[in-house]
C-alpha cells in the first residue's frame, strides 16, 4: 500500500500523458515502459528529486540509503516480438519483468500494455489483468507440487472461474503443445527438470495470454535439455506468435531466441538492439565486455557477409564465352545462372572445352557442363556453413526461395570473421 | 546496602490480582458461557468413548493404525497397548484422559490455525505474538492452572482451559513456519495468474504447509496429553489423578501401572498424528 502511495505522489508533478485517450495509433509498442524507477528503502522521495535522479547509483546508496532497483527505464516492445532482457544477477533485469505483472511495485513511470497503464490499476483489476493478460514461467518452475500435472495446467483457468470439464480440456490441449501428452495423472514431482519447465510453460500457454512473460526459464536446466528447449521454444513462437519478455544472463540463449535484446546494467538499460547489432556494434565497454565471448559464427548469417561473385556466366552465353570469361579472369570455375538470375550450378573449363571444341554455334551452356552445388540462404548462420565449406572446394552460393543468386560467402570471409574474433579474445 | 533496597518495589502481584478480581466481577457472565461450550464438547467426547464398547475402539485403533502408518502390525502393537490398558483396570479413566486430550486439542487448534495463519502473513503480527508464545511455552504449566481454577473453578473445565493455553503455542508457531517456508515462486505462481490472497492461502499455502501444520497438531496433543495429567490436580478425572493418588499414597506399583497407561496413550496417539505429517508427492497416482 506505502509504496503505491509513493508512485502517485512522485507521478503527481509529471502527471504523464494518459493513454486511454492518447492511444492515437497503434504505431507505438504493444508494452510500452515509459521513466520507470524502483527504488529500495526508506528515503524514495528525495531519490526522485531531480538533483539526486542524476547521481550514480553508489552515491545514491551512500547518501539515501536507498538501493536503486530499475532507473529511468524506457523501452517498447511490439506484438508478437521476442524480446530479451539480458543482465547479471543485480542488473534489475528480474525486478523490471515483475514490475510488468505488479509482483513488484514500481516507485515511478508507466507501464503501458495494450493501451492500459498497470502502474494505475488497482488492486481488484490488477487482478483480472494479470487473468487476461499475462502467463508468466519461472526460473524454479514455481509448480504447484500437491497438484497433478494436469491440475498444474489447468490452475490460470481455475482461478478465471472456468467450469472444470472446460478448463481440463484447455489444459490438456496446452500440455500436448508443449509434448507432455500422457503425464497429465503425475505429480511433478516425478518429472524431470526441463518436464517440469514444460508444465509451467503449458500452464501460462493455457490461459492463452497476450503476453508471455520467462524469468529465466531455462536457467535451471542441465546444457543439453536446456538447448533443446530454447530449440522448441522457437519453433512454437513460430507457431503461436506470442509477445514474449524473456529474462535470461545467458547470452548465447540471447542471440539465439531474442528480436531483440535489452542489456541492462545496475539497473539501467545499456543497450538495445537486434542480435546482430549487439555483437558488431556493442555500444559501451560492458556490452563489448558481455558480447565478447559471442562466437560470430552463431550470430552472423550468411546474408551479412556475402559479396558479388567475382565472375558469373550466364547460361545463354554458350559455353565459348564461358571458357573466355573464365580464362581472361584466370578461374578454374564459376556459378551459371539463367536469365532470372536463377543459380544452375558450377561449370568448370574442364568440363567446359570438350563441349566448346565441337564447333558447333550452341546458344547454351549445356546442362551436362553444370554441376549441381549446396546452396544457403541469407539468413543461415555461418556456423551452417562450415560443413559445406568443408565439403566443397567453392565459394558458398546464397539464393533466394526461388533459387535466385544473391550473392556467395567465401571460405577466407568466413574465416576472417572468425578469426576476427579469436584474436580478440586474446587481447 | 548489601540487601536489596525494599523501597524500589513494583506490586506486580498487587497488579495482576487486581485485574483478575475486575475481570471475575465483570466478565462472569463470558467466562460461564466459555466454560459451557468447552463442557459440551468435552461431554460429547466422554459420551462417545465410554458408550462405544472397548473392543470396538480397540478395532478402530487397529484399523486406523493399519490405514495411516501402512502396516498391519502397527496397527496391531497399538491394539495391544490398549488391551494392557485394559488389563490394568483403567479403561474408564483411560477414555476420560483421551476425551479430555480431544477437546483441549479441539479447541487448540480452532484458536491455534487462524492465530497461525494471521502470523504468516504480516510481520508485525509476528513480531508482536511470537514474543508472548516465547512466554507462555517458557512458564511453569502449573502457573495456568491458578486463574483457570479462579475463572472456572474446580473441575474439567479449568483443566482443558490451562491444557489449552500450555498446547496451543506449537501449532501457531507450525503453522507459521509452515506457510513461510512454502515456495515462494508456487505462491508468485498463483498470484501471477490473478489468484486473491484467499485462493493463495486454500490452493497453494495451506496444502504445502500442511506437513508442517500437522508436526504442529502432533506436538500439540503431546503436550495435551501432558497438561492433562498435570490438570488432574484441580479435579480433572482421569489416569493423571490416580498417579496423583498414589504418590500421596506412596503406592509404587499403582502409579506404574497408571503411569504406564498415560505412556502406552501418549505412544498411539503420537504415532497416528505423526503419520499425517508425512506428504509425498514425488509417486505418481496409479492408473
Amino acid at each position: 500500500m506505502s509504496s503505491e502511495n509513493k508512485r502517485e505522489v512522485s507521478e503527481a508533478p509529471s502527471s504523464g500523458p494518459n493513454v486511454q485517450e492518447d492511444s492515437s495509433e497503434d504505431i507505438e509498442g504493444f508494452i510500452q515502459v515509459r521513466n520507470l524507477w524502483k527504488v529500495f528503502g526508506r528515503d524514495v522521495k528525495r531519490v526522485l528529486s531531480p538533483k539526486m535522479r542524476k547521481l550514480s547509483k553508489e552515491a545514491i546508496q551512500e547518501k539515501t540509503g536507498c538501493v536503486i532497483g530499475m532507473r529511468e527505464i524506457s523501452l517498447d516492445v511490439n506484438k508478437g516480438e521476442f524480446y530479451i532482457l539480458m543482465g547479471l544477477s543485480g542488473s534489475g533485469k528480474s525486478t523490471l519483468i515483475r514490475s510488468l505483472i505488479r509482483l513488484n511495485e514500481p516507485t515511478s513511470g508507466s507501464i503501458i500494455v495494450n493501451n492500459t497503464d498497470v502502474t494505475k490499476l488497482g488492486k481488484e483489476e490488477i487482478l483480472d489483468f494479470r487473468k487476461t493478460t499475462y502467463g508468466m514461467v519461472f526460473q524454479h518452475y514455481g509448480l504447484f507440487p500437491h497438484m497433478t500435472v494436469l491440475d498444474n495446467a489447468a490452475y490460470g483457468l481455475k482461478v478465471k472461474g472456468l467450469p472444470k470439464g472446460e478448463r481440463y480440456a484447455k489444459a490438456m490441449q496446452s500440455l500436448e503443445t508443449v509434448g507432455l501428452k500422457g503425464w497429465e495423472d503425475y505429480y511433478p514431482g516425478a518429472l524431470s527438470g526441463g518436464m517440469q519447465q514444460r508444465v509451467g510453460l503449458a500452464r501460462a500457454l493455457a490461459n492463452e495470454p497476450d503476453v508471455l512473460l520467462m524469468d529465466e526459464p531455462f536457467s535451471g536446466l542441465d546444457p543439453l535439455i536446456r538447448r533443446q528447449m530454447q530449440d522448441e521454444l522457437v519453433e512454437l513462437q513460430g507457431k503461436l506468435q506470442k509477445t514474449i519478455i524473456f529474462v535470461t544472463h545467458d547470452l548465447h540463449e540471447a542471440l539465439k531466441l531474442g528480436d531483440r535484446i535489452a542489456i541492462m546494467r545496475d539497473g539501467s538499460i545499456v543497450q538495445i538492439g537486434t542480435p546482430e547489432q549487439i555483437v558488431t556494434e556493442p555500444a559501451d565497454d560492458y556490452v563489448h565486455e558481455f558480447v565478447r565471448d559471442a562466437s560470430p559464427a552463431k550470430v552472423l548469417t550468411a546474408g551479412t557477409i556475402m559479396q558479388e561473385p567475382e565472375v558469373l556466366l550466364y547460361a545463354w552465353e554458350g559455353p565459348n564465352t564461358a571458357i573466355h570469361m573464365l580464362q581472361a579472369n584466370k578461374r578454374e570455375a564459376a556459378f551459371v545462372v539463367d536469365k532470372t538470375l536463377r543459380l544452375l550450378g558450377v561449370a568448370t573449363i574442364e568440363r567446359l572445352k570438350p563441349l566448346a571444341s565441337e564447333k558447333k554455334k550452341n546458344a547454351k551452356i549445356p546442362p551436362e557442363a553444370i554441376r549441381g552445388v549446396p546452396t544457403v540462404r541469407e539468413d543461415s548462420y555461418i556456423e551452417e556453413l562450415f560443413s559445406i565449406v568443408n565439403a566443397n572446394p567453392y565459394p558458398i552460393p546464397v539464393t533466394d526461395e526461388s533459387g535466385k543468386l544473391l550473392g556467395v560467402v567465401k571460405t577466407d570471409t568466413i574465416f576472417e570473421t572468425i578469426k576476427s574474433d579469436e584474436e580478440e579474445k586474446h587481447d | 546496602m548489601i540487601e536489596f533496597p525494599e523501597v524500589i518495589s513494583i506490586p506486580l502481584a498487587d497488579w495482576i490480582d487486581t485485574i483478575m478480581n475486575w475481570l471475575l466481577t465483570n466478565l462472569d457472565e463470558f467466562f460461564d458461557i466459555i466454560g459451557f461450550i468447552i463442557l459440551q464438547v468435552m461431554l460429547a467426547f466422554e459420551n462417545f468413548f465410554t458408550i462405544v464398547p472397548w473392543f470396538v475402539i480397540i478395532i478402530l485403533v487397529f484399523l486406523a493404525g493399519w490405514k495411516f502408518l501402512g502396516k498391519w502390525y502397527d496397527g496391531f502393537s497399538f491394539a495391544l497397548m490398549l488391551f494392557a490398558i485394559g488389563t490394568f483396570g483403567y479403561w474408564d479413566l483411560a477414555m476420560r484422559t483421551l476425551s479430555l486430550v480431544f477437546a483441549a486439542v479441539i479447541f487448540s487448534l480452532l484458536i491455534g490455525l487462524p492465530i497461525g495463519i494471521i502470523m504468516a502473513r504480516s510481520d508485525k503480527a509476528e513480531s508482536i505474538i511470537k514474543p508472548i508464545l516465547d512466554g507462555m511455552q517458557t512458564m511453569p504449566s502449573f502457573v495456568y492452572l491458578i486463574p483457570a481454577l479462579m475463572f472456572f473453578g474446580l473441575g474439567k473445565v479449568p483443566a482443558i482451559i490451562a491444557t489449552i493455553i500450555y498446547a496451543v503455542p506449537p501449532v501457531i508457531r507450525l503453522t507459521n513456519v509452515g506457510i513461510r517456508t512454502v515456495d515462494k515462486e508456487a505462491v508468485e505462481a498463483a498470484l501471477a495468474f490473478g489468484a486473491t490472497p484467499r485462493m493463495v492461502l486454500f490452493d497453494v499455502q495451506l496444502p504445502l504447509a500442511k506437513p508442517s501444520i500437522m508436526v504442529g497438531v502432533n506436538q500439540t496433543t503431546m503436550m495435551a496429553l501432558a497438561m492433562v495429567v498435570i490438570g488432574s490436580m484441580i479435579g480433572a478425572k482421569g489416569l493423571g489423578m490416580e498417579v496423583l493418588l498414589s504418590i500421596n499414597r506412596i503406592e509404587v506399583g499403582r502409579g506404574f501401572e497408571a503411569g504406564i497407561s498415560i505412556v502406552l496413550l501418549a505412544i498411539i496417539i503420537d504415532r497416528l498424528t505423526h503419520s499425517f505429517a508425512k506428504n509425498d508427492y514425488t509417486n505418481s497416482t496409479e492408473k
